[in-house]
């Protein structure tokens, strides 16, 4: 027993140590002069669908709810630190730091708003809701073209987090990977968990189903808000549209493809996710039907005899057990 | 004062009266039984206790405590553990995790420790992992710490379950057909493990069973239950032998 | 005004009409699978390009296109759930749902590689004169939608209660296991329910072009979604709550267009499931589910 308590640090360890072997990484790629514009151009971007899919995979892999509304939060983040940095004049370290702290408690509060409700409602139910609240947001940050100059979209956010300062964008990253890691291996992290797979036996021992489910639903909502703010300040004009149901899809897509309560799979899926189609520029329209195929297949097989068959062959169900390691936490 | 009261317990589901009038009065230490045919209410009962279903009418105390109104979740604090006629576990964490989500309530730090795994995080997770092992250990499921708990064969399943319970620190556990499924080796083992727990946490224990040997080896007291009304009650031999107890299983 | 006002009302009788239409694909396919087929809008706009193809490009008469575009849905339809969702039948809810979430986009991005993202220009297949009761004026198009939408529900709800298929499908959507124990053919049904379902949104597709007169790939999502909305509004599950659930977000719809704001009546739509599913989750007409623990 006591090899399956050292393993738990050792696990921190190893995920703290591959997070700063990235980071070597990407810094020899870029001093080294091995990447060209069109690639580091997409450094932040990678980053910020990191953030996104593990957040969104907080809710749908780990507490077992559908939400179409991510890309919502994310507006919300972007938004509201947008707003902050275009209209205040104070050094660009604070300011930045201030945008970051909004960009997530604004959304944190969205979070907890939307979720109160919507977090009573049976799982189908629930995902229409999120969507139907991410097109509200939508609409009213068009309506509210005062301050958000409507569907123009507001510009000039000073670039604070483009691919310049990836070493500031890598650590927040990092920290919100790492944060979420922690959480789903932890007290929180087993109630979120025992929610998904059974509700009613999770009240039974004592744990209130209702508080882990918005708990899951505000930490999911707070980091994408970072991510959105990320996000505003690496492009510098951010518009209604680019929040609306296809960017939450998009986030789904990398969490169904990565494995839904894999953390590591998130990431490498929104890598892989992020830089594919900058491979495959011109096929766009192609990507999402590649992408609606991939979901499709995904499930079915997921649920198919094909899979439990392959499961009884040993070699390939260690190969699973590997690929769904982190959910187990002690496995 | 008895350490379970229910008084007067009833509940309707538009014009039936699925349970109705339910008295009962458990002592610590007691192992009672709860028996009857398919239907007549005995599940729940365990949902009204568990503040699943709300009760139409009657009181339950434990300790002096009223439990009606509460949610299930608060129940559970006060001191109810339950398991499921058809088994509920956390299926996809190991049954270690199962142990230790149940420990929740009392072993508690916060979100900020559990997302930066602080010293007093690790601290208190051993604790917690010591707790859970030695949980599992008084149902011989130590070996199976790291399994997932859906890849348990069912009879474990079903001590997990039970084990899950137990670890909620509860004063009156129900188990629900605890010994459904199970061949009659495993079933002389479970009537082994029940009697120990009982003897070893000096809880209050309430089961339904439909396996008599089960309920004749170890039930000190029983209750049966039919159409939701309780047509005997006492010590078991002497309710088994009951006319009406027989004419409600065999029919006239 | 009151002229004003009415003339709202039946403009939303119109629109609401169109929502009920699909409404009912949604709510049948819910009752018998006790799944949200997500992708239901999309056949809407499946038919909308099959319509357009038979006429501007096939050039065949209108009462064949419209014969075509029907049976090319229903055969869509049936085709999405034999092929993606009758593999998931005791598949967790959410795998069904992102599986249907996969549907609707492959349905869009099959068509956008097609057709291509710019819009078609349509034009109206119904060519009636509008009618004029004194100073209130009601174009052809709301005519001719609400017959065909009263006549295709008269039609449903005699299917529904007085046939033998009709029977077999309120049976499996009671109890799936009873009804093929009693010998109804489950697989049959449910294939059926796909197919009259998508029949009807075809029908709305119709209906819905000839009043916004283009079509674009995602033309099918934001009626779809709304009729969703009338759906859960009226209680899923319920036939005659689908109908007045459209009618009612219909109405809803066009007096906040008309009256608050254009920008916002989006907005307010979606405002309006999210009181209902608080206030009353199971909707006007339908029930209340409870888990059997």
């Amino acid at each position: 027993m006591e090899k399956l308590f050292q393993k738990f640090d050792k696990k921190e360890i190893r995920n703290v140590a591959i997070l700063v072997i990235g980071y070597i990484f990407i810094t020899i790629l870029i001093k080294g002069g091995f990447l060209n514009r069109q690639y580091t151009s997409l450094l932040v971007p990678i980053a910020v669908n990191i953030m996104l899919a593990v957040s969104l995979n907080l809710v749908t892999g780990f507490l077992g709810e559908l939400s179409l509304g991510h890309a919502c939060f994310m507006s919300i983040g972007a938004y509201s630190s947008a707003i902050f940095t275009v209209n205040t004049n104070l050094p660009a370290i604070l300011q930045f730091i201030i945008a970051l702290v909004i960009g997530g408690i604004m959304a944190a509060i969205f979070g907890f708003l939307i979720g109160v409700p919507v977090l009573r409602l049976r799982g189908d139910y629930l995902a229409i809701v999120t969507l139907g609240f991410g097109e509200i947001i939508k609409s009213v940050l068009i309506a509210m073209s005062g301050i958000t100059n409507g569907a123009k979209g507001l510009s000039k956010i000073p670039l604070y987090s483009n691919y310049k300062n990836y070493t500031v964008v890598y650590i927040i990253m990092a920290i919100t990977v790492l944060m979420i890691t922690n959480l789903v291996k932890s007290r929180d992290g087993r109630a979120i968990c025992a929610v998904r797979d059974n509700d009613i036996a999770t009240e039974s021992i004592g744990i209130k189903v209702s508080s882990y489910k918005i708990r899951a639903f505000v930490i999911s909502a707070f980091f994408a808000g970072i991510a959105g703010v990320l996000y505003a300040h690496n492009v510098g004009i951010i518009k209604p549209t680019t929040f609306d149901y296809n960017q939450s899809i998009e986030i789904l897509v990398i969490v169904v493809l990565g494995g839904m309560g894999s953390i590591q799979g998130s990431v490498i899926a929104a890598i892989i996710l992020t830089v594919l189609p900058e491979l495959l520029r011109g096929a766009d329209n192609y990507r999402m039907l590649l992408y609606s195929i991939a979901l499709i297949l995904i499930m079915i097989f997921n649920h198919s005899k094909i899979k439990e068959g392959l499961m009884e062959n040993r070699t390939l169900s260690k190969l699973f057990q590997k690929k769904g390691g982190v959910e187990n936490g002690t496995s | 004062m008895a350490l379970l009261e229910v008084k007067n317990l009833s509940i309707s589901f538009g014009g039936l009266r699925a349970v109705d009038d339910f008295n009962i009065s458990i002592e610590q230490n007691q192992l009672y039984g709860l028996i009857g045919p398919n239907g007549a209410g005995k599940t729940t009962i365990f949902n009204l206790l568990t503040g699943v279903y709300r009760p139409t009418e009657g009181s339950i105390e434990l300790n002096g405590v009223s439990l009606v109104g509460k949610t299930a979740s608060e129940i559970c604090k006060e001191g109810f553990a339950r398991t499921f006629q058809n088994i509920r576990l956390f299926n996809r964490l190991t049954v270690l995790d199962n142990i230790k989500t149940a420990l929740h309530n009392q072993v508690k730090y916060s979100l900020i420790d559990s997302m930066l795994h602080t010293s007093k995080y690790k601290k208190l997770e051993k604790e917690m992992n010591e707790r859970a092992i030695n949980i599992l250990k008084e149902f011989d499921l130590d070996k199976e710490a790291s399994v997932i708990s859906e890849n348990l064969p069912y009879g474990k399943q079903r001590k997990l379950e039970i084990a899950r319970a137990l670890a909620t620190n509860p004063k009156v556990l129900l188990l629900d057909e605890p010994a459904a499924g199970m061949n009659p080796t495993e079933t002389l083992e479970l009537m082994d493990t029940i009697r120990n727990i009982r003897d070893k946490f000096h809880i209050a224990i309430l089961l339904i069973e439909h396996d008599m040997n089960l309920v004749l080896g170890i039930c000190e007291e029983l209750v049966v239950l039919d159409y939701g009304r309780v047509i005997a009650k006492g010590l078991p031999l002497d309710v088994v032998n009951d006319p009406t107890v027989i004419t409600a299983y065999i029919g006239d | 005004m009151l002229i004003s006002i009415l003339e709202q009302l039946i403009n939303g009788l119109r629109t609401g009409s169109i929502y009920a239409l699909i409404a009912l694909g949604y709510t049948m396919v819910y009752g018998i699978a006790k799944m949200i087929n997500f992708a239901h809008g999309d056949i809407i706009m499946v038919g909308a390009y099959t319509l357009y193809i038979g006429i501007a490009l096939l050039n065949l008469s209108i009462p064949i296109s419209i014969l075509l575009t029907v049976i090319v849905c229903s055969v869509v339809g049936v085709a999405v759930e034999k092929i993606a969702y009758k593999p998931l039948r005791n598949a967790p809810p959410l795998a069904v749902l992102i599986t249907a979430i996969g549907v609707s986009y492959f349905l869009q991005s099959v068509s956008l590689l097609i057709f291509k993202a710019t819009p078609i220009p349509f034009n109206s297949v119904i060519n009636l004169q509008s009618v004029k009761f004194g100073s209130l004026n009601i174009s052809g198009i709301t005519i001719v939608t609400l017959i065909v939408t009263t006549i295709s529900m008269i039609i449903l709800t005699l299917f529904i209660n007085k046939t033998k298929a009709g029977t077999a499908m309120r049976a499996v959507s009671e109890d799936k296991g009873a009804a093929q124990l009693v010998g109804i053919n489950v697989n049959k049904t449910i294939s059926m329910t796909f197919a009259i379902g998508s029949a009807l949104a075809a029908l709305a597709g119709i209906l819905y072009i000839c009043q916004y007169q283009t079509l674009k790939p995602t033309m099918g999502a934001l009626p779809g979604i709304k009729a969703f909305v009338a759906a859960v509004l009226g209680g899923i599950g319920s036939i005659p709550g689908a109908m007045l659930g459209g009618i009612v977000l219909g109405i809803i719809e066009s007096l906040s267009k008309a009256y608050i704001s254009t920008e916002l009546s989006d907005a307010i739509v979606f405002g309006v499931l999210v009181v209902v599913l608080l206030v009353k989750p199971s909707g006007i007409l339908g029930k209340k589910q409870n888990e059997k623990v």
